[in-house]
């Protein structure tokens, strides 16, 4: 069974672009920073998009993330037509299928942490009640569960990012969109960053990394490399554990 | 529904941790609301005290009395053809209630004339000058609404044999009578003495409209016998002495009636033949308010605009303070779109956060203006001001309008931020 056989096996397409590009106009002169990028991914992936900074990494994050539409190409989330949506089916889709995870955590610093985690339960109109219970739930997961009623500005920056993680994780998203998630920390905080990761993978997550740094795309299955806004490498990095892909 | 009465108490829940983390901020901001509101409110009160006053001075004219003048109660263009009409003589009273008397189912109830001059008031060392002093009859009562704290008014008797008896008004018994009662004492006008047989209770002055407190009131007929009328000539040569008739009505709501009846029997006494246009004037209280009216509610106006201006200047301080709480939050916005904030979620977010600010400010402004109001009314008890529950309801309700216009366009430009570039603004 080669490579690119298990990774079919893992679940049906979440994301299905086809030649995307994506023009951003800058004063006089337009910057093409995606030049046609195909890519399909399945659930419970562990994918990591590496680039040089210019090389269309955030961009392409962006589009995956939902937070902007391509200039041209095709675009299909679940099946759907990401292209044609206006803002508020945007937000819906991050609300509900996309956990984002940022290199600065971005975390409301005077909400303590359960109400951080509460706020994409909020935005989906759940009431107080399950509010509350599904966002301790996910603090647990995440290690938390003393630190629930802490601020930002009382926590370490790796538990800020665990929060971050809750977060993400609380809505059920098909995919969690991690963007440099380690940038921010020392490399042994990094690594319990990772390890958790590393542990929803194993709980049937689908996750997207963005990342510069070789050390932490190699946690991930599968390694996109983008470089002047195409796709120059897409290779298995990882080979998927056989029970692993049984289970999913 | 459910998701926007969580997005709402969301908002509520920001908006108040938002003015608590900013506090001195906040309430500089608030300080212009604050102000606004202040100015608007007493404004709102001194107009509506004003209608007050001006209500409770017209009612001395009774609204079921109807007024013989010479000269028609409003603005006149050609007053060259009222100027020579012939004057309405005080004898006129007389001959209408024979009239009334005569016609049966009348709509009319009693003629009373008056005539007036200007006097000087002397008792002991005190002396008023220039008192409105009244002749008339005592049928005068029915017409105007006299309630005396002390004594009485003069009876028919008196009132028939113009005996030498005066009521006078609250003020000037003050005057000339600092610290007894004036009750049967007697007062010198013109050179003769007349006895003080009452006092009228305090009515209150208001921008100088009519008012009992600084007026006395005695029989027509002394009123004549003691006072020269063909000599009252003022500085321009004009005759002083007014006089008039007035005739109450038996029933107020049929006012035009009695006024087409009162028409006819001018005629009749004035001998006007058919073909001639009337040269008297009929006039009632209302006809007095609409020529006043436009007066009073273009102050309105003009006070609510100017104090509207520094409420204006309020909101473009909320308006400005909205700019810059979206300004510093652009990557919080960023954030709360990436996690599924809509467009709406956004724009409410920060209508709020300016409608509570200004809610804060009126509710503070209106506490404040109610001090001031009772301030006010304890150092100036005549000026009748006026608090009222439906104020409170508008100043809030302008307070949140305030909030909703000046946060709409900070508000508006939050809520279209590009959730890429809003994510990435340092």
């Amino acid at each position: 069974m080669d490579a690119r056989q298990s990774v079919r096996q893992l679940g049906p397409i979440v994301i299905d672009i086809e030649n995307i590009t994506k023009d951003y106009v800058m004063g006089e002169e337009i910057v093409r920073a995606l030049r046609g990028v195909s890519l399909q991914i399945r659930r419970n992936e562990y994918l990591a998009v590496m680039g040089p900074s210019g090389s269309g990494k955030s961009t392409l994050m962006n589009m995956l993330g939902c937070l902007d539409t391509p200039t041209s190409g095709r675009y299909e989330f679940s099946g759907r037509n990401v292209k044609e949506m206006d803002d508020d089916e945007l937000a819906a889709i991050r609300n509900r299928e996309i956990g984002f995870v940022f290199q600065t955590f971005n975390l409301l610093p005077r909400a303590n942490a359960l109400r951080n985690v509460e706020l994409p339960l909020i935005y989906a109109g759940m009431d107080p009640e399950s509010r509350k219970e599904r966002a301790t739930q996910a603090l647990t997961d995440v290690g938390l569960a003393d630190r629930i009623h802490h601020k930002p500005n009382e926590l370490s920056g790796g538990q800020r990012q665990r929060v971050a993680i809750a977060r993400a994780l609380v809505n059920n998203p098909s995919i969690i969109l991690a963007d440099e998630p380690t940038g921010n920390l020392d490399s042994k905080t990094g690594e319990e960053i990772m390890a958790l990761l590393e542990d929803l993978y194993q709980r049937g997550n689908t996750i997207i990394l963005v990342t510069h740094e070789r050390d932490v795309a190699t946690h991930a299955r599968r390694t996109i490399h983008l470089r002047d806004g195409v796709v120059e490498s897409d290779e298995q990095t990882f080979v998927p554990r056989l029970e692993t892909v049984a289970a999913s | 529904m459910k998701r926007f009465l969580y997005e709402l108490e969301e908002s509520w829940r920001i908006a108040y941790a938002q003015m608590r983390s900013n506090l001195t901020r906040s309430t500089l901001t608030a300080l212009g609301v604050i102000i606004g509101i202040v100015a608007v409110t007493l404004m709102g009160t001194a107009i509506s005290g004003i209608s007050v006053g001006f209500d409770k001075s017209m009612a001395v004219l009774g609204d079921d009395v109807l007024y013989v003048t010479q000269w028609p109660w409003k603005p006149v263009d050609d007053w060259w053809n009222y100027r020579d009409r012939k004057r309405i003589e005080t004898e006129y009273a007389e001959r209408i209630n024979r009239i009334i008397a005569a016609t049966p189912n009348s709509s009319l109830m009693v003629a009373v004339p008056t005539s007036s001059l200007m006097r000087s008031i002397k008792y002991g060392g005190n002396e008023v000058e220039n008192v409105f002093t009244l002749g008339t009859t005592s049928d005068f009562t029915l017409t105007s609404t006299i309630d005396c704290k002390e004594g009485r008014f003069f009876n028919e008797i008196e009132s028939r044999d113009g005996a030498q008896v005066v009521v006078i008004g609250y003020d000037v018994a003050d005057v000339l009578f600092p610290s007894e009662s004036p009750i049967d004492k007697s007062v010198l006008i013109n050179g003769h003495l007349f006895k003080v047989v009452g006092v009228n209770s305090r009515q209150g002055t208001f921008l100088g409209l009519f008012s009992w407190d600084s007026m006395v009131a005695m029989p027509l007929a002394a009123f004549n016998k003691y006072f020269n009328l063909k000599n009252e000539v003022d500085v321009r040569g004009q005759n002083q002495n007014e006089s008039d008739v007035r005739v109450k009505v038996k029933d107020k709501t049929k006012l035009a009636e009695a006024k087409d009846e009162l028409m006819g029997i001018m005629r009749r006494v004035r001998g006007l033949p058919p073909e001639k246009k009337e040269d008297f004037s009929i006039n009632e209280q209302q006809a007095f308010k609409s020529t006043l009216d436009p007066v009073k509610n273009t102050i309105a106006i003009a006070g609510l605009f100017i104090t509207g201006l520094s409420l204006f200047v309020g909101a473009i301080g909320i308006m400005n303070i909205t700019f810059v709480s979206v300004k510093e939050r652009t990557k919080e916005i960023g954030t709360r779109k990436a996690l599924g904030a809509r467009r709406r979620t956004i724009l409410l977010q920060f209508l709020i956060e300016s409608t509570a600010l200004c809610l804060l400010g009126g509710f503070i402004g209106l506490v404040l203006a109610y001090f001031m109001c009772f301030g006010i009314g304890k150092a100036f008890p005549s000026f009748p001001i006026q608090f009222s529950f439906g104020l409170v309801v508008a100043s809030m309700i302008v307070s949140v309008l305030t909030g909703l216009t000046s946060g709409f366009a900070p508000a508006w430009t939050a809520s279209r931020l590009d959730p890429v570039t809003a994510l990435r603004y340092e």
